[in-house]
């Protein structure tokens, strides 16, 4: 028997004969970043599940305290490599809201098209990884073919595949012109010709249904009692995205939350599926109305009083505290990430599903764990 | 699309009042956000947010103790137990109560409670008297430059 | 429930081209706008040291005395704070990204 962490609960040695204890991570083919599960099987079926995080712990809340706020954005966008773009801003709305920083328009409209372009590929990437997890190789190259299209597009106009590094205090660092522009709304014809058709195969395929249908099913009161965030809280009929906020452009343009009622995995799957189309009519949508004008502003003073700036990562839903005392120094940098906050509903999900099924409800929450450690 | 109401609204409440307004709170439909603590030089400061639909509503405890306690919120809100574990791990603060008590192995941090705890950090090992010793049983942690793994 | 939904994609793509490439005998094509490997100018720079000032992450070291501008390419983030900053314009981000370092040695101008 693999030995375990002392729970503070009975003793896992009393465990009748019939139950196993399998571990499952922090190193496992499903897992693109460690995570450790304690399986509590009996027969096939899962009885309990134990979570052990903080493998990659990286203590960049405490780094507030050496690097200048200006500088900070640099770590706050390093965060999370999968989100890309979205730590920037929110972390940069945080701190003009607290010094009433007049951002350009133009700035905003930019700070939303990327955002949009990062929960694209971000999504791609899921649905790639969970291509993965059923078993279904072929469809997950293709879904990685299509998010590299996603990538280019990025790369060109921010000039970084991953970490953009085009947001900053008071504005973004790089314009997007009117020929880029074009250029991007004809790619984005593609991706979403493209996306359609894989998105096709996840919906309808039998084989993909067989695997997620019924599986990990969170009713709607569960779901928003376990403080879950983001499409796994709109796949169990929740209408709540953080967009709604209205932050950077999202006041000016039109959208509805999608939303799902069946609360399984093939509901969590078919949101991310349908947010990919909304993210797209999203760019075009703001690329059409784009002002002309500045960029970014000239910054100067230090921040203080407090301020928690809430975004809707591709993730969910993120809070970000910040604490600021006057001095060029922040007092306190807090991140709740939406892995955080799913990961609660996780542990709910899991007791009474096979084990053949773990992979693909791990999968269903989209686990950053990198970003949940910060 | 018109925004939602976004209005932020923080209060001051003393300990002992905490589970009866988690409670109301949980009531009245809020869901629970993050609980966030910060080390101030005098004392240990924690948040709890809950936010209903754009609505943000935090309460806030001040913790001046030398081993502060709180009792756990996670009997009302199940999901509580992972933050509050996270500040127990982080910040050495007792929490009473959790649903579920990892004992400190969540985080596996080089240095044991990096962001510190209530008292400020000791100058010199040596100036500590046995008075103090003997008051905080808990390690007196290492002053915040010695987090791990940060540059 | 549908069967096969693959198979469409998949007889496509019998028939076209690989979207990968036999990478180190056709090298990637840069995209435009890439912030890729930083070059220097020695010609034009004055040694003011504002570039160190502003890197992140401490890659550059310029020495104002003995006029020499060393780089850690291991540290380098290409961030592109000291191309902003370069008042004489001395250096540039290309949209290649260079070739592997072998050694950990910082990089002399």
């Amino acid at each position: 028997m693999p030995a375990l962490r002392d729970w503070g609960m009975p003793a896992l040695v009393t465990l009748p004969m019939s139950r196993t204890i399998i571990p499952f991570g922090p190193q496992h083919p499903v897992l693109p970043e460690p995570v450790h599960l304690d399986l509590v099987v009996e027969d096939e079926k899962v009885i309990e599940a134990r979570p052990s995080i903080g493998f990659v712990h990286r203590g960049l809340e405490k780094l507030v305290e050496k690097k200048d706020y200006v500088e900070f954005v640099y770590i706050a966008e390093r965060i999370c490599g999968i989100c890309s773009f979205i730590p920037g801003p929110t972390y940069c709305q945080a701190i003009e809201a607290l010094m009433n920083i007049p951002v350009p328009p133009r700035a905003h409209y930019l700070r939303t098209v990327w955002g949009e372009l990062s929960r694209i590929h971000s999504h791609l990437l899921w649905l790639g990884l969970m291509a993965d997890a059923v078993g279904f190789e072929s469809l997950f190259m293709h879904s990685w073919r299509v998010r590299e299209k996603v990538l280019n597009i990025i790369e060109a106009t921010t000039g970084g595949r991953v970490i953009f590094g085009s947001c900053k205090i008071g504005g973004v660092r790089r314009d997007i012109g009117a020929d880029a522009i074009r250029q991007m709304l004809a790619d984005l014809k593609k991706i979403e010709q493209d996306t359609r058709d894989i998105t096709r195969v996840f919906l309808d395929d039998s084989s993909v249904k067989d695997r997620l249908c019924g599986v990990g099913v969170l009713s709607r009161q569960d779901a928003y009692e376990l403080g879950c965030v983001g499409p796994m809280l709109r796949a169990s009929g929740v209408a709540q995205d953080m967009r709604q906020l209205g932050y950077a452009a999202f006041k000016d343009l039109d959208f509805e939350p999608i939303t799902r009622t069946e609360g399984d995995s093939y509901a969590r799957c078919a949101a991310r599926c349908q947010e990919i189309f909304q993210s797209i009519d999203l760019i075009r949508q703001a690329l059409g109305k784009i002002p002309d004008g500045e960029i970014a502003v000239k910054v100067t003073g230090n921040p203080n009083g407090e301020f928690m700036a809430r975004t809707e990562q591709p993730r969910g839903e993120v809070a970000y505290c910040i604490k600021a005392n006057g001095t060029k120094n922040l007092q306190r940098f807090r991140v709740r990430t939406p892995t955080f906050a799913n990961l609660p509903a996780m542990l709910k999900l899991l007791p009474g599903c096979d084990l053949a099924d773990v992979p693909v409800l791990v999968l269903t929450i989209d686990p950053c764990i990198s970003c949940t450690e910060r | 699309m018109t925004p939602i109401s976004q209005e932020q609204t923080l209060e001051l409440i003393p300990v002992d009042k905490l589970l009866e307004r988690v409670q109301a709170m949980h009531q009245q439909g809020y869901r629970l956000v993050q609980i966030s603590a910060t080390r101030l030089p005098d004392k240990l400061e924690l948040t709890y947010s809950f936010a209903l639909e754009g609505r943000v509503a935090q309460l806030r405890l001040h913790l001046v103790d030398d081993v502060p306690c709180v009792p756990s919120i996670s009997s009302i809100y199940w999901c509580a137990f992972l933050y509050e574990n996270e500040i127990h791990d982080l910040f050495n603060l007792a929490v009473e109560g959790m649903a579920v008590d990892f004992k400190g192995t969540l985080y596996k941090t080089a240095v044991k409670y990096p962001f510190g705890s209530t008292k400020p950090p000791v100058a010199k090992a040596g100036t500590a008297t046995a008075t103090s010793a003997a008051s905080t049983p808990a390690p007196v942690p290492p002053p915040p430059s010695a987090t791990a793994n940060t540059r | 429930m549908a069967y096969f939904q693959m198979s469409r994609l998949a007889l496509k793509w019998v028939f076209a081209k690989p979207v990968t490439s036999r990478y180190p005998f056709e090298p990637r094509q840069a995209i435009a706008g890439s912030r890729g490997r930083l070059v220097f100018t020695r010609d034009t720079c004055v040694y003011c040291t504002v570039c160190a000032k502003k890197c992140p992450t401490g890659a550059l070291v310029v020495n104002r005395a003995q006029k020499r501008w060393t780089i850690d390419r291991l540290l380098c983030i290409t961030c592109g704070y000291c191309v902003e900053a370069c008042p004489k314009e001395s250096l540039e981000l290309t949209t290649d990204h260079g070739s592997p370092t072998v050694t950990k040695d910082r990089e002399f101008c």
